[in-house]
């Protein structure tokens, strides 16, 4: 229940502070200034935006499929928020401890698609109706080399709960429940015989615990970009040739819906990410002899000092690949549709089922 | 509390398959379908089935549905130019749906009455050690389908790739 108040307010918030960081980083990497007017460095800016979205008039175009118009954007909306209600925020919040959070996300994110395919189609538009349809192509595409990706992750962890792939990435993997006597190696080879249970840190992240999970990690990524409909993958809402895509005949507080779905898809895949390659909540600074700045720097899972270092943990990662989205898009142009399909089939898809064979045979090694 | 939460849900997989059936703008019908195949995932949720809850939302909903929807909008040619014409459907043979919808059910329904699930013996041990809800469902899922279903399990594996292999075909196939 904390979890879901937490993110119901996270998530506008979120979508403020990232609206304004998304613009000062596009200005700093232009050579611009970006928003200086409203309050001291325009830090209020995005308010000010806000609330002229919110005074504007909700114009719904008189030939659009009214009732699906007005459902479409609480759809989108609706089936990002959801999503994290699977997202452990520390060792011990978590909205739902469902045994299936992974592949629960996955479905969540082809509920967003008929959202999306909803108010491309109502809209009654061309623009839109393009848009809706290159958005729904790229999503399913992108779909696959995710999913295989996450495949390699939950075959290494062998399970789908992501709270317990999260304890498996640090110094506290005996404390969760069927987990008390797992032992983690370095690279998880038990051969080598170097215990590093007690170490932690980015040692036992995944993709340290399994090297070729860094590939994997930046399949993902890059998949996760096509799945938020961002820059480089932007061609749904392509402003050049599309106006803004399936939502170009929004106004008002319903674009804002919208604004705030794909903000939130942004948290969401950050999120994942995160949990699935970046060891989580963990802390990313191992115990070295003396040195034990793994217990230092991330307290016992049941204490206030554990859920506060975690959580810090866990958002200043989450945040960390959110800079890494908007600096890829104010750097990268935009895929044509035939570079986009060609990078999602023929590079993309053969690595990812690569490296999902590997990871099957390094998980023989591991045990 | 779960019961009540069962009803809701049977209500809403009942009223949106029955609007499915009145209305004759085929993207309705689509969108309705959406709320049955959620409300059946819940169903599936609520009796502790939780892998194959989500795999309906994954199969039904993020597979067949937009394809299903792909297909009406890519197919749909507007009439006499007037984009807001939207794809409609007439209604065929009502008798004979109604009589076939009718019988199945009341087959369904005495088959189910005379189970009589209640005091099956595998159900009455479970309902008393309680480990129905509070055990997930993948262990023995995954266990099952790499051992005693094997077999079944590569057919559909192969079946699919058969399919996808004949739609690759289908598709590049100059004409």
């Amino acid at each position: 229940m904390l979890s879901l108040v937490f993110f119901l307010l996270f998530i506008p918030l979120f979508a403020l502070a990232g609206v304004y960081a998304e613009r000062k980083v596009s200005a700093f990497i232009q050579d611009r200034l970006g928003p200086m007017e409203v309050g001291r460095y325009g830090l209020l800016q995005t308010l000010a935006d806000i609330i002229k979205l919110l005074l504007k008039e909700d114009i719904i175009p008189s030939l659009a499929d009214k009732r699906l118009f007005k459902l479409a954007p609480l759809i989108i909306f609706v089936a990002v928020f959801a999503g994290f209600a699977a997202i452990p925020l520390t060792p011990t919040l978590i909205g739902s401890g469902l045994q299936v959070g992974v592949f629960f996300i996955l479905a969540i994110v082809s509920l967003d698609v008929v959202g999306i395919m909803m108010a491309g189609w109502s809209s009654n538009s061309k623009y839109p109706l393009l848009g809706a349809m290159r958005a729904v192509a790229q999503i399913i595409s992108y779909e696959i080399p995710t999913g295989l990706a996450i495949l390699a992750v939950v075959m290494i962890c062998q399970t789908l709960d992501l709270q317990s792939i999260s304890y498996q990435q640090g110094i506290w993997i005996n404390h969760y429940q069927h987990l008390e006597a797992d032992q983690n190696y370095l690279f998880g080879l038990k051969p080598l015989g170097i215990d590093i249970t007690l170490v932690g840190g980015f040692l036992t992240w995944n993709i340290v615990r399994m090297p070729f999970l860094s590939i994997a990690f930046v399949i993902y990524f890059i998949a996760s970009l096509a799945e938020c409909n961002r820059a480089p993958f932007d061609i749904p809402e392509a402003e050049s040739e599309l106006i803004g895509g399936y939502h170009t005949e929004y106004s008002g507080l319903r674009w804002a819906f919208i604004m705030l779905a794909e903000y939130g898809m942004m948290l969401l895949v950050s999120f994942l990410g995160v949990i699935l390659f970046l060891g989580s909540w963990n802390t990313p600074l191992p115990n070295l002899g003396y040195l034990a700045l793994a217990d230092w720097t991330s307290g016992k899972p049941d204490t206030l000092w554990g859920q506060l270092t975690s959580i810090f943990w866990l958002f200043s990662k989450t945040f960390l690949l959110i800079f890494a989205q908007m600096w890829i898009r104010w750097t990268y142009p935009r895929l044509r549709i035939d570079q986009l399909m060609y990078l999602c089939w023929k590079v993309l898809v053969p690595f990812a089922l690569a490296i999902v064979l590997l990871c099957g045979v390094w998980r023989l090694w591991m045990v | 509390m779960v019961l009540l939460l069962f009803y809701f849900f049977c209500f809403l997989i009942v009223v949106s398959a029955f609007l499915m059936l009145l209305t004759r703008h085929i993207l309705y019908a689509a969108f309705l379908l959406l709320l049955t195949f959620l409300g059946i995932a819940a169903l599936y949720a609520l009796v502790g089935a939780d892998f194959l809850a989500v795999s309906q939302v994954v199969i039904y909903v993020g597979g067949v549905l937009v394809l299903l929807l792909f297909g009406i909008m890519l197919t749909h040619q507007p009439v006499g130019g007037q984009p807001s014409a939207a794809p409609q459907t007439e209604s065929r043979n009502l008798w004979w749906g109604a009589l076939t919808g009718i019988g199945f059910f009341a087959l369904l329904a005495q088959v189910i009455y005379k189970a009589d699930f209640t005091s099956k013996a595998w159900i009455v041990s479970a309902e008393s050690q309680k480990r129905l809800l509070n055990n997930s469902s993948i262990p023995h899922l995954g266990a099952n389908l790499m051992t005693h279903y094997l077999l079944p399990f590569e057919i559909i594996a192969i079946l699919l790739l058969v399919a996808l292999v004949g739609a690759t075909l289908l598709a590049s196939r100059k004409s």
